[in-house]
């Protein structure tokens, strides 16, 4: 080092000027890096965006490319509301959601709570369990259509070998009280780990020495449990139910290989319906209507639900 | 640290929680095993009842998902003895393989696009988040919830003026329209999980090179990135994972030349339905990657799925 202290401050004092000659501005470079991204999202997401509220006012056909559109004006989100064909896809996508998410609830918690006995190999088997949850949702989908074939399929084999059932009697994915049961246990099976791992997080970040002071005043183990542990946990839990609600809100991949909807509409959700509407029916406007509409609920619900989260956590 | 403490869960308790895990994982793994198993056996032990667990392994499915075959009369297979193993494996439903199936070609796409995207949303994602780890941005809470809520639009929504998009641009069904599209997706992945690794690097180490007279430039590069290394990596992971799981854009977006696998897979037909030790062959080896880095990744795993809200 030959830098005297002279030197060091003369070089550190006109520290912003230097910058200037030497190389861009912090602000320039800062819109710089962020500008890309920028633009890649709104000519990615919200171009398309609003496109499509332009295209849910009209009557457009995407099959039909000669076809001047029309403005319709509301039309569309009336038709939309007031088809109860629409309001069995919500109540099929409410079921979804509520059983997948008091499941994974459920099971995820528990599994948490038991990992974290902090057993010899925890690490491993959490590791283990985790896998489903990383696989592509359309070929899982794909080998669950197998193991639920009546004859043949492995769940029905096992569900026959514990019950005593004939394993051809029942069809997971062929009858309309079983199917909307089929998609909740495969997304269960896929998705429990998720719930499971933040839960391990929320139970991790629970200071020993609160359970100490809780034992010191006497405190019974299941006292401790809902007063600090449950309360503890619950910031992580809602995350997790937050995540898992915008997802299966949006399901698609994993149902459409399954069932495909069916049988009838039973598992129908509404992004195979929207789907059904867009890409096979042709109503590009009145697709773009239900898009649109899809939207301002996910984003709705979902606002409403972290402003609850952030009073839980304030708390 | 005293011999007994009140939070060290009993002996039992352990052996107990332990057990009950284990065997979760177990059932857990069962679908998993069983279809690596059937990608093994022959159509007729696939569909075989009750279902077998020992059987005599081949690697038809393999052949069979990896070839195109024809039947072909008896005297052209006489005239032509079996060039290999898996030619002589078809012999026995006199077929001939007569060229390589699709899959090979949907697999590649799946990693060009994969490979592709996750690139760009790393060299862009990077980028933006230093910036708004670093600098004042203004309205940066906003920008950056705007970044996050691009991923709360169901798929299908989004495709269908995508759909339009492309179909005028000439970029329906190309490799390119499919990499912007997932980088669009994965963006907001890439720089909430960056921007938190990257405030987990004190921001001396750059001011110090400042003074030293780096560029700012100078300081990302020298500085930050090296020191962020790990964290780019395992975000380069999740949206790898991301782009290669992804059906519902691949399905309606791209059919012949820029079809992905997950799309395929469940395509692959036999003789009379669907020829499932193919499928399950196909399914085995596009699931394996992704298994592997969900192991290397075990670490951040929980920060990836929750896009860093949750940093353990």
């Amino acid at each position: 080092m030959t830098d005297t202290i002279a030197n060091r401050a003369a070089k550190v004092t006109p520290q912003k000027v230097a910058r200037k000659i030497k190389g861009l501005s912090d602000r320039a470079i800062a819109w710089i890096f962020v500008a890309p991204t920028i633009f890649l999202l709104l000519a990615i997401n919200i171009f398309p965006l609003i496109w499509t509220i332009q295209l849910s006012f009209t009557n457009y056909k995407a099959n039909r490319l000669n076809r001047e559109p029309e403005f319709i004006g509301l039309r569309n989100y009336e038709r939309i509301l007031t088809d109860s064909d629409i309001w069995l896809n919500m109540q099929a996508t409410a079921h979804f959601l509520f059983w997948t998410i008091a499941l994974q609830v459920l099971i995820g918690f528990t599994l948490a709570w038991l990992i974290n006995k902090k057993f010899k190999g925890n690490d491993l088997w959490t590791t283990i369990i985790v896998l489903p949850m990383m696989l592509s949702p359309a070929v899982v989908g794909n080998f669950w259509k197998f193991l639920y074939q009546p004859q043949i399929g492995l769940f029905n084999y096992i569900i026959a070998f514990f019950t005593g059932k004939e394993p051809s009697s029942f069809e997971m994915l062929g009858s309309v009280q079983l199917a909307p049961w089929s998609i909740v246990i495969v997304d269960t099976w896929m998705w429990t780990p998720f719930v499971m791992l933040i839960c391990l997080a929320g139970l991790r970040s629970i200071p020993d020495y609160i359970y100490e002071a809780a034992e010191v005043d006497r405190a019974s183990k299941l006292r401790q449990f809902f007063t600090i542990t449950i309360p503890m946990v619950l910031p992580f839990l809602m995350l997790a139910v937050l995540f898992r609600g915008i997802e299966n809100f949006k399901m698609f991949d994993l149902v459409v290989q399954l069932t495909g909807g069916g049988p009838g509409s039973t598992t129908e959700l509404t992004s195979i319906n929207l789907k059904r509407e867009a890409f096979e029916k042709w109503r590009t406007g009145y697709a773009s209507a239900y898009a649109i509409i899809l939207f301002v609920t996910v984003f709705g619900l979902a606002s409403i639900y972290v402003k609850a989260l952030n009073k839980v956590k304030e708390r | 640290m005293s011999a007994y403490s009140v939070t060290e869960p009993s002996t039992r308790s352990k052996w107990f929680a332990g057990s009950l895990v284990i065997l979760y994982a177990l059932i857990t793994m069962i679908p998993l095993a069983w279809i690596m198993l059937t990608g093994f056996k022959s159509p007729s032990d696939a569909i075989s009842y009750p279902p077998k667990v020992v059987f005599e392994p081949t690697l038809e499915g393999y052949v069979n998902l990896f070839t195109t075959r024809t039947r072909q009369t008896q005297d052209f297979l006489e005239a032509n003895p079996p060039q290999n193993w898996a030619d002589e494996i078809v012999r026995e439903y006199d077929m001939v393989i007569v060229g390589p199936s699709k899959f090979g070609e949907r697999f590649l796409n799946s990693v060009i696009i994969g490979f592709g995207s996750t690139f760009l949303s790393i060299f862009l994602g990077t980028l933006a988040a230093y910036a708004f780890s670093r600098f004042k941005i203004p309205l940066a809470d906003d920008l950056l919830f705007f970044i996050l809520s691009t991923r709360m639009m169901p798929p299908i929504a989004v495709a269908i003026p995508i759909f339009l998009m492309y179909r005028n641009l000439g970029l329906s069904d190309t490799h390119l329209g499919m990499i912007l599209l997932y980088t669009a997706v994965n963006i907001s992945l890439a720089v909430w999980l960056l921007k938190g690794f990257i405030d987990e690097i004190p921001r001396e180490y750059e001011e110090a090179t400042l003074i030293d007279g780096y560029t700012r430039f100078q300081a990302f590069y020298k500085v930050v990135l090296p020191q962020a290394a790990t964290g780019i990596a395992s975000t380069a992971i999740f949206c790898l994972i991301f782009a290669w799981n992804e059906y519902a854009f691949a399905v309606l977006l791209t059919s012949a030349t820029a079809q992905t696998a997950p799309p395929f897979i469940p395509t692959i037909i036999g003789v009379g339905g669907l020829d499932w030790p193919a499928v399950a062959a196909g399914a085995t080896i596009f699931l394996l990657p992704v298994m592997i880095f969900t192991i290397l990744l075990r670490k951040h795993l929980l920060r990836g799925i929750t896009f860093g809200a949750v940093r353990k």
